[in-house]
Formats: structure tokens, sequence, C-alpha cells
């Protein structure tokens, strides 16, 4: 964005060849040499941060309460790491369903169907403005309250029933509350998306005879992508964190349960909360990584950055 | 030459909610004509042309394409709306051109003009391709096949999607007053490649105002204003000696 070095350094040098331009460069002004605008609070301010951090670190790494001794023991304990592969199995299945669910929801929402349209309303309004702990209580004692289930018409007698084993299945069912959550989320965001893109975009792709089908994939959503990806990621990131409140089912394989369940028998709480932790970190920071490149790739074409496939 | 008009305008109308941006404009475009559409905005010219390839639905009066009702199929007495595969199907004969260009932004100039063919005619991909590097050779880009539309000027922008359009090997094509969103320097460029292709004998419906274009190109120029057909006639009649008084206060404001 600045000017090259070089390319421009007035007042230095012979004069520049004659008839460059109006003015010769022996015209020009006299560089400016001003002693620069001093900063003395942001130093300040530095230091100061600086030195509260380090009295912090130093003090906390005497500190007998944190056992850093039992952080470094847990941290690669067998049954730490696979509950970490649980948490991230519930981030991966409920984030699936999630977008897979939100993007139809998004769709109903822009249908021209006011029932479709109001049915995916009702649905948002509800899972968005209930608070997901609750929900997942809920999920954990649905199956008490539909102990069977059944299909066929309603009042006669029914076609199939089956004993309700769908919801005893803890970790199903917290895939299903997670993804239930965040489907209410993400079909505002692909909405959003959707609608972010230029309406002649479509009449374009209209009149080049495209299906609906195809205007979409090809033309709509490809572009509602940038503005899709960028808050996934952070959905993604933010269900990542959201599944340690799956003890509400209860359900505690994940993570932040077995780091509980070992803290219960050993009474040392604070070093395995340093352990989920720094899981927790490890994985939000992959994650940060990996988005930022997408969202590099879906910017393509968008006139912000050069394209670099030229 | 046949018989059958490319497009037969029968007192078409039409109107959003209470507002009637067209009233019964009757109008024939025969194979190989440049009819260029002119007068004030809001005078419904765009609608009409939106009408043509379906993108607007005609209220009242039969539209027809090469002797096909537009929109609709006629059974007995009885009019059915078409699907929109169908409609989709009457388009694909119809190159349309915007006023804002409508490029892919997230396609380059090459991608932007294989898309139709390749998903709508299932052409290969490298017969699009190779097809569209001609288009772009046609419109005097060859060397921009790989630039995204953002890295385009607007002149050239207008190009690709006048390429675009002529990828589906249209039997008419309809423009949206194609240089009114340009830079007064490069329209030049853009009608340069309109009238190209008028000479090789495209039926082309110009929403536009440029009258020099009009009175060079076109075969006949209608005057739109307020939803009607003021006048029409030979351009040079028209833009020279105009009947109307709207069309003459109008012609002395552009020209």
């Amino acid at each position: 964005m600045l000017n090259t070095p070089g390319q421009d350094a007035p007042g230095q040098g012979a004069p520049a060849a004659a008839g460059s331009g109006p003015l010769a460069a022996d015209q020009e002004g006299e560089a400016i040499k001003a002693i620069p605008l001093r900063h003395p609070w942001r130093v300040l301010v530095a230091v100061v941060l600086v030195l509260m951090l380090a009295v912090f670190v130093l003090d906390a790494a005497q500190r007998e309460d944190f056992g850093w001794a039992d952080v470094g023991k847990y941290v690669f304990d067998k049954r730490i790491s696979q509950a970490a592969l649980v948490t991230l199995q519930l981030t991966v299945y409920a984030m699936v369903i999630a977008i897979v669910l939100g993007l139809l929801l998004a769709i109903m929402r822009l249908s021209p169907n006011p029932v479709v349209k109001s049915v995916a309303w009702l649905y948002i309004w509800i899972f968005r403005g209930t608070p997901v702990y609750v929900q997942l209580v809920f999920w954990g004692i649905v199956s008490l309250i539909y102990p069977v289930l059944t299909i066929g018409v309603p009042f006669m007698a029914p076609w199939v029933s089956f004993h309700n084993d769908i919801f005893t299945n803890l970790f199903v069912t917290a895939v299903i509350g997670l993804a239930l959550n965040e489907a209410a989320y993400m079909s505002e965001i692909v909405r959003a998306g959707l609608l972010s893109v230029d309406e002649g975009q479509e009449e374009a792709s209209r009149a080049l005879a495209m299906s609906w089908g195809q205007t979409m994939r090809f033309v709509v959503v490809p572009q509602a992508m940038r503005i899709i990806i960028p808050p996934t990621g952070n959905e993604v990131i933010s269900m990542l964190k959201t599944t340690s409140l799956v003890a509400a089912i209860p359900l505690s394989i994940d993570l932040y349960g077995v780091s509980r369940g070992i803290s219960a028998v050993t009474f040392t709480p604070v070093p395995l909360l340093i352990v989920a932790s720094l899981w927790y970190l490890l994985f939000t920071s992959v994650l940060m990584v990996g988005q930022h490149f997408i969202e590099k790739r879906f910017a393509r074409g968008s006139g912000q950055r050069k394209a670099d496939k030229q | 030459m046949n018989g059958t008009p490319m497009v037969h305008a029968d007192r078409v109308s039409k109107s959003f909610g209470s507002n009637r941006v067209l009233k019964s404009i009757s109008l024939t475009v025969n194979t190989g004509e440049v009819l260029c559409l002119v007068g004030p905005s809001g005078s419904g010219k765009s609608t009409f042309l939106r009408c043509i390839n379906h993108l607007e639905r005609v209220d009242a009066g039969r539209l027809s394409v090469e002797g096909q009702l537009v929109g609709y199929r006629q059974k007995g007495e009885k009019l059915y709306e078409l699907r929109p595969r169908e409609a989709a199907f009457q388009r694909r004969e119809i190159g349309m051109v915007f006023q804002r260009f409508n490029l892919f932004p997230h396609l380059t100039a090459l991608e932007n003009i294989i898309q139709a063919p390749m998903r709508v005619k299932g052409m290969s991909k490298a017969k699009a391709s190779k097809r569209a590097v001609e288009l772009m050779e046609r419109v005097g880009l060859g060397d921009k096949a790989g630039h995204y539309p953002a890295h385009l000027s607007g002149g050239q922008q207008q190009r690709v999607a006048i390429a675009r359009a002529l990828a589906m090997d249209p039997k008419l094509m309809l423009f949206d007053e194609p240089t009114s969103a340009l830079d007064p320097e490069l329209v030049g460029e853009v009608l340069d490649v309109m009238k190209e292709l008028a000479s090789t004998g495209m039926t082309m419906i110009v929403v536009t105002h440029e009258m020099g274009f009009a009175r060079e190109v076109a075969d006949s120029l209608v005057f739109m204003d307020g939803g009607v057909v003021v006048e029409s006639g030979n351009p040079r009649e028209v833009l020279s000696n105009p009947q109307h008084g709207r069309t003459k206060a109008f012609l002395s404001k552009v020209l």
C-alpha cells in the first residue's frame, strides 16, 4: 500500500531528467527532517503490563495449588487424550449436522411459502431464545417423556412402534442436543450470506438459462461462502468449548468431564482444569490457523486482494 | 428469412402492484433487425426488455419469441404458466447484457463464459473453453481470460459479459443500457463490439441513451414514455424529425 522506497525520495540525488514533468526535481521543497513525536504513555503502559505479567507468572510457578507436577503428569494421560478425541468427535458431528440443518432452515426462511417460513422462524426463536445448557438437560430426560416412539396416523393403531433408544445413548443425545441448538445460529449465518449476494447475480444466471439449483450451486452459494465462512469458523471454535456443557445431560466422557472425574478422585482440581484448558487451547489454535487459510481462499476475486493465482 | 418475427408484442401490459409500467405495448422485431428502445428513465423500456426473456411476467397481451409464447403455454383457450425449467429452456437462445454487467465475481473471465454452456448445454470444459477463448478474442480481450472481473475495467467487464451471452449461441440479444454505467471514454469500445455484432446479422434489442449508436446501427427506433410507445420508425427520421411533442422534448435534452 505504501510507496516503494526509492521510487520517491524528494530532494535526494541529482536533479531528475529534464522534461520528465512540469516540475523539475531541483524545484522540489526541502526534505523534512523533524524530530518524531514521542509517546511516553505507550511506553509506560507497556512496561507496567509486562511487569504485572511477570509477577503473576513468577508467583504462579511457585504456588502449590497449581500443581505443575500434576499438570505434567496428566497432560499426556491416555484417559485425557481419549477424552479430547471425544470432544473433537462431538464438535465435528454436531457442526456437520448443524450446518446441513442450518442451510435447510435458511432456505426455508427465504421460501415464498408463509407456513414454511414461519416454521423456520419458530424453530430459530425457540432454539436461540433458550440457553443451550437448559436444552441439553431437556434432551437428557426426553427419553422419560417419550419412552416409546411410534409411526402412524394419529388416534389409530400405530404402524411401527419402538423403544426410544436414541436418547438413552448419551453420546448421541449430546450430538443431537448441540446440533439442534447450533443449527439455529448457523441458519442465521447462512441466510445473511445468501442475502449478501447481489440480486443481479441471480438474474444474470437465470438469463443464461441456468436452473434455480445451478444458480444456487455455481453462482450464489460460492459467493455467499465468503460471508458464511468466517462466522462459521467462530461457531466451530465456540462449539468446541460448548461441548463441555454436555455435563448437563449428563455425559462425562468428554475432555472436561474426564478431567473433572480424575480430579474428583485425586482432589487436585486446579491442575486438571489447566490440563483441560491446554487441550482446548491447542484445538482452538489449530482451528484459528485453518480458518485463516479458508478465509483467504474464499476471498478470491473480491477485489480487496490481488489475485494470487496469476 | 421466414415469416415469423423474432419478437412480437401484442398489446403487452405489466404492473408492479398498482403501478402500470407497461400499457399495451405492441411492436415487432424481425430476424436480423436491430431495435433501439429509447426514452426517459421509468418509461418501462427496461421492464419490457426483461419481459422478453421472462425475468418479469407479462400481465396482459401476448408476447412471443419466434412464434412461441414467452412464459406461458396455450392449450385450447387456456394459458398455463410454464414451470421454471421450461422457462429456463426458452431463455437458452436469448442472450442478455445488463447495465451493471453482473459478471460472476468469484470466477475468472473465462470461467464466467464457460458456465452456461457447461451447465445448461452439457458441453465439455475443453470445448467450452476453446469457444470462450475465441469469443474473448472477438471482443478484443484475448489476453484477459484468466483475469477476475474486479481486475478489469468497466468496458472490459461489459465486453466479457457480451462474450458470456454469446457463448450460448443466442438468436436474440437483449442489451439493457449496456453503456450507462461506464466512464465516457470506455463507452466506445463496448459500442464497437455491439456494432460488429449487428453487422453479423444478430437480432438485437438495445435499451440505450446512445443516440449516435441508434442513428448509425439501428434498423428501427422506438421511443417510450410513461409505459406506452409514443413514436417509432426509422431512427434517422425519428431523431431528426420527431413528430410527437414528448419525443421532441426528450431528444432536445439528450442530443
